[in-house]
């Protein structure tokens, strides 16, 4: 009834020439023609239009959420790739030529033989500043991103932070601001200089865009405001105790503590055993 | 004290289907017949044509019984599968005077041409809920006679169109035939062109181009149209056959028409190499499948909001109203919430904190793998 991989041949190929221009202009969204899917808009469409459409019957597939492999959504996602392809599934991040995630990257580094797709719900890293599709356009073409720095300036102002939490506005090759989906600021280092290739699809907005291999990506920042990530990284994980990896909070019942557990579930098994 | 992480997610997902299925059957009894529901709920089963932008009742009705009544997931359903469906031809452009009316009435003048046929129309019963339904068994009803010997297979001409020969509305630009902006296949590249647009709104989910539609009308848009004509009919789908290239007619579709006379503007024209004003009305377009007066006037209502080309108010601002008047993208965003948000949440929870340790304490930095607590 469906064709390898869900999606017809025309609509892969719309994608991947999609993809070609994206990984052309590191980080300009590029608009396509997004696809219903069997599952929700917002719900990983636009990864999964991406997964589907570079996916081999040789890849191994890992697919997270939240870090965690065994999240409802992403099993639910895997389940309908592997139903449609056949593909051998993972959780190990070192055996996975193909990863798909939402809101965050493995704690270990991938390698140059790894793509990397990212689930994404607002591509327009202005929207927070502009609403306006025309004009945020017309803003990305002459590099206008003083009103992204004002919002910065007056929560530090106001605040004394910056209030952006997760989701933090990156400029990508010196040009492009781009959101990096809403990973946690944590997780923005590891897409600077990277060996692999990251792909970002967008199924509800229409958009797709990348940041291919070395690639220069920066926080936003100020040098007498530098960018800081998350402190939850360097307590200790309640089951590992890794002092290094992003960390949930599990609060205690009564609501009077809490303990800290990694978000990364194969970082957090590999680290125990 | 332990801590279990939270696993198990497939087996989550895989009892939770059994338990909608659970629900859907454990009353037991005569499951409901595909026929019953494309008869007996067309409004549900056309609104599920519509905005799943599918002229199909079978899957129509098949989608609502597995969605248990939901129009919404119903319209889901038949995207997701017309979006595995191979493009194999755009239709002919079709005229509406061919129109096989079933209804056609004109609020803008008292007495026109053929008349003003109620049809199948709801307007003036009266909303009192018939109690005797709950006992009828068995359906059964001579259909209404014509009394009158006027034929049924004229065409029915237009309001609009006197209008035009009038010179009170313009006469639509003519085009070569084209293969039409398909939003399905084409991005959405903002101002998008009009077809994209009447694609947008056709099939956008019912009560939002309601809500836009009415907010226009109560003055956030400036649209408070006279309506020309509200027809009900079934339209012709013709196609170029792919080998002799000749035009066929391959089926028909149930429609809601509706031509909306707006204010009228000021339009500056060339005759005969010398510039002139001329006043004329404007023209507001709503064409949807299935019987649905409302959602139809209400987008003729909004693509004549569209048009404005100096927007002042949210209604009239083409990404404010096309961007959230999609019942699949809405309604699949709102849901997604409930997806978990562990990640983000702790990184929003990392910034508040700070803030609240920064004001109580002075602008005391934490230090790094040093809780707040």
């Amino acid at each position: 009834m469906y064709n390898f991989a869900l999606l017809d041949e025309n609509t892969k190929r719309e994608v991947r020439r999609a993809l070609l221009k994206a990984i052309a202009i590191p980080g300009f969204q590029v608009p396509f023609a997004s696809r219903e899917l069997p599952i929700f808009y917002g719900w990983g469409t636009g990864g999964l239009q991406i997964s589907l459409s570079v996916i081999g019957k040789n890849d191994i597939l890992k697919i997270i959420d939240q870090g965690d492999d065994d999240s409802v959504n992403a099993v639910n996602l895997k389940r309908l790739i592997q139903a449609t392809t056949g593909v051998q599934l993972t959780t190990d991040v070192f055996d996975a030529t193909l990863i798909q995630t939402r809101h965050r990257i493995p704690e270990y580094s991938l390698d140059s033989k790894q793509v990397f797709v990212f689930q994404v719900p607002m591509p327009e890293p202005l929207r927070k500043v502009e609403h306006r599709e025309t004009e945020t356009l017309r803003m990305h073409a002459e590099k206008d991103y003083g009103k992204m720095y004002v919002k910065l300036y007056e929560d530090i102002l106001h605040h004394g932070e910056i209030t952006l939490a997760a989701d933090y506005p990156v400029l990508v090759f010196d040009r492009h601001l781009m959101a990096p989906s809403p990973i946690p600021r944590w997780d923005i280092p590891k897409l600077n200089m990277a060996e692999n290739l990251f792909l970002f699809g967008a199924g509800r907005e229409k958009k797709i865009y990348a940041v291919p291999p070395y690639t220069k990506v920066e926080p936003l920042s100020f040098e007498d405001h530098p960018f800081s990530v998350e402190r939850s990284g360097h307590l200790a994980c309640v089951f590992c105790g890794s002092t290094s990896s992003y960390k949930n909070e599990i609060p205690s019942a009564g609501g009077e503590g809490q303990v800290y557990a990694c978000s990364d579930s194969f970082y957090c098994q590999s680290q125990r055993s | 004290m332990g801590y279990v992480g939270v696993k198990g997610g497939k087996d989550a997902i895989l009892n939770a289907e059994k338990v909608v299925e659970y629900y859907r059957c454990r009353k037991g009894g005569a499951s409901i017949d595909i026929e019953q529901i494309k008869n007996q709920m067309r409004f549900l089963v056309d609104k599920v044509m519509s905005e799943g932008s599918c002229y199909s009742t079978d899957l129509a009705a098949i989608a609502l019984k597995q969605a248990e009544g939901d129009p919404m997931e119903a319209a889901y359903l038949v995207r997701a599968f017309r979006s595995t469906v191979p493009r194999i031809a755009y239709s002919l452009t079709t005229k509406s005077e061919e129109m096989f009316c079933l209804r056609r009435i004109s609020p803008s003048f008292q007495h026109i041409p053929w008349g003003q046929v109620l049809g199948p129309s709801k307007d003036y019963s009266q909303r009192l809920i018939r109690f005797e339904l709950a006992d009828e068994k068995e359906l059964s009803i001579d259909p209404p006679k014509k009394e009158d010997n006027s034929p049924l297979d004229e065409k029915v001409e237009k309001v609009i169109d006197y209008c035009r020969k009038q010179g009170l509305i313009d006469w639509p630009e003519k085009k070569p035939e084209q293969v039409p902006y398909d939003i399905t296949r084409q991005p959405m590249v903002f101002p998008l062109d009009r077809s994209a647009r009447l694609q947008r709104l056709t099939r956008g989910e019912d009560g939002a181009v309601l809500a836009f539609g009415y907010a226009s009308l109560r003055g956030w848009g400036s649209v408070h149209p006279t309506l020309a004509e509200v027809r009900v009919g079934y339209l012709p789908v013709k196609i170029k056959h792919p080998y002799w290239g000749t035009e066929v007619t391959v089926g028909q579709v149930l429609v809601t028409e509706v031509e909306s006379i707006c204010s009228f503007e000021k339009k500056k024209i060339k005759i005969d190499g010398e510039e002139q004003e001329r006043y004329t009305f404007s023209l507001g377009y709503g064409l949807i499948f299935g019987h649905n007066d409302h959602k139809a006037v209400a987008m003729s209502i909004l693509d004549r909001a569209l048009c404005s080309a100096d927007p002042q108010s949210p209604v009239q601002d083409q990404e404010f109203v096309l961007y959230h008047i999609d019942n699949m993208e809405s309604q699949g965003f709102i849901s997604h919430l409930k997806l978990p948000h562990y990640v983000t949440f702790q990184s929003s929870l990392d910034r508040l904190r700070n803030i609240k340790a920064g004001k109580e304490k002075g602008s005391r930095k934490i230090n790094k793998g040093e809780a707040y607590v």
